[in-house]
């Protein structure tokens, strides 16, 4: 026994395996932005939608974030995993094409997109409650079009609002990407069980995946700080 | 539409809150160059009348032309009105600049981003006129070394009187100012009604909400009293202030002295 830590199970090319677990971290970032990104699209439209659409769109809408937000992610993830790809493959059967294998990039990317937007939608329905009500209305006394009332004042003068609750989301998102190892995605948390299991070096492997999340979480950090200075810029600071 | 179109003109206004009843058939006429000032206790209707002009509050009955164009409405199902024509109203309102009481800057956007930001985003101005124009009001209000700053760095004041260079900015028909200097401190007031008396002696339409009578009667040339949703009394300042006709007017006249 050379050393309690072989270092060499984690070169780059095999056969260490830290190309694959850099892969697969390449691959959890892009679930991730992935998915959050068709989240907060779910999540601008679901906001918009409870504040101010009719009664039939806004208790759909009232189903879809009790439900996400009351089902565990991992019960959710199975279901739109397994019963989403199934459902997809009977409808095309139906309309007479071919069954699709679906990338597991695409369904993780839109099983975390279905997540997040419901958890958006709230932190978005309240960033957009706190932007005082004059501002919209001095926008549509000058003549704006609702449209342009949304991109021009709502929008932009709710994100410092908004930019705490967003942020947390972002960060879930990351992590909630390794919920994607139990349907055999090959994100890191599932390549670093693998090599765990291959080499018998848990210790090592699970620090190693443990300090690429915390890495992510930091370099994350730092942007949303970055974001948020530049969000608050128009408030005086008081503590 | 001729140059003697009214520039405003109010027709048998009502307005319903529920059950209650804040505007009971008010008609209202500003010519090219009337300041008119619109004086009453709290609860009269004066803001709601205001702010029925620019459709900011829909109106139950009764109709509002702005330079001799009617809005039109359509019933809303409900015993209301509705415009019947979204754009018409969105057109409309490019020709009245409208002056919150509590300014309602945009707080994401500096002083001068909130100035040209009707003229560029709804007008269709150039930027660079429009940062012309904006720099040369702001100038004007005392502002110009304040345009990069955000509204909160701000003194009530000094908000409000950008607030009134952003409306200027869309060259307007007629300033509408919704008690103007109710939000300031006592000792800001004088600052913003010194700007709004300098628009008034240049001959520029408006019709303003106010508490502060001394201004009115100095600045207006038609003060409209408005009591539980009628006009009680109306007339120009040296009659109104100086010779009230009605039981109501006299004690609110006295009331504030």
């Amino acid at each position: 026994m050379d050393s309690f830590v072989n270092w060499s199970l984690l070169a780059l090319s095999a056969p260490g395996w830290g190309g694959l677990l850099l892969q697969g971290f390449l691959h959890s970032i892009e679930i991730a932005l992935g998915g959050y990104a068709l989240g907060l699209l779910l999540g601008i439209g679901g906001a918009f939608g409870k504040l101010y659409g009719g009664p039939v769109l806004r208790d759909l809408l009232e189903c879809y974030t009790t439900i996400v937000r009351a089902v565990p992610e991992l019960v959710l993830i199975l279901l739109l995993y397994y019963a989403g790809t199934d459902l997809l493959n009977q409808l095309l059967g139906l309309l007479g094409l071919g069954a699709v294998d679906i990338s597991g990039l695409m369904a993780g990317i839109f099983v975390i997109g279905v997540v997040q937007g419901a958890y958006s939608t709230e932190v978005l329905r309240g960033a957009i409650k706190a932007v005082p009500a004059g501002q919209i209305e001095a926008a549509r006394a000058y003549g704006m079009s609702p449209a342009k009332v949304l991109r021009r004042i709502t929008l932009p003068a709710m994100l410092p609002y908004a930019i705490p609750g967003l942020s947390n989301l972002w960060l879930i998102a990351t992590k909630d990407t390794a919920l994607l190892a139990v349907v055999g995605f090959a994100e890191l948390t599932l390549v670093t069980r693998q090599a765990a299991g291959a080499t018998k070096a848990y210790f090592l492997f699970f620090c190693a995946a443990g300090a690429l999340y915390l890495a992510l979480t930091l370099v994350s950090n730092l942007i949303i700080g970055f974001i948020e200075r530049h969000a608050r810029r128009c408030f005086v600071e008081q503590r | 539409m001729t140059d003697t179109a009214e520039a405003v003109a109010v027709s048998d206004l009502h307005k319903r809150f529920g059950p209650l009843e804040v505007l009971k058939g008010v008609s209202l006429s500003a010519k090219r160059g009337d300041v008119i000032a619109i004086i009453g206790g709290s609860g009269s209707g004066k803001s709601t009348l205001l702010r029925c002009i620019n459709m900011l509050e829909l109106p139950s009955a009764g109709t509002v032309s702005v330079h001799g164009e009617e809005i039109r409405m359509k019933p809303d199902g409900h015993g209301g009105l509705v415009p019947a024509d979204r754009k018409q109203v969105q057109r409309i309102r490019t020709r009245l600049g409208m002056v919150f009481q509590s300014f309602n800057l945009w707080q994401h956007m500096t002083i001068i981003e909130n100035v040209i930001e009707a003229p560029v985003h709804v007008l269709g101005s150039s930027k660079a006129e429009a940062m012309e124009t904006a720099e040369a009001l702001l100038r004007r209000v005392g502002l110009y070394e304040k345009k990069d700053a955000y509204p909160a760095f701000l003194s009530g004041g000094q908000q409000q009187r950008a607030a009134i260079a952003r409306a200027l900015a869309i060259q307007p028909l007629v300033m509408l100012f919704d008690e103007p200097t109710s939000a300031l401190d006592p000792e800001l007031v004088g600052e913003v009604l010194s700007v709004i008396g300098d628009l008034a002696r240049e001959k520029r339409t408006m019709i303003l909400v106010t508490h502060e009578m001394k201004f009115a009667r100095s600045v207006a040339n038609h003060i409209v009293f408005l009591h539980n949703g009628i006009i009680e009394e109306q007339g120009p300042p040296e009659d109104i202030f100086g010779a009230p006709k009605s039981e109501r007017l006299k004690k609110f006249i006295s009331s504030i002295h």
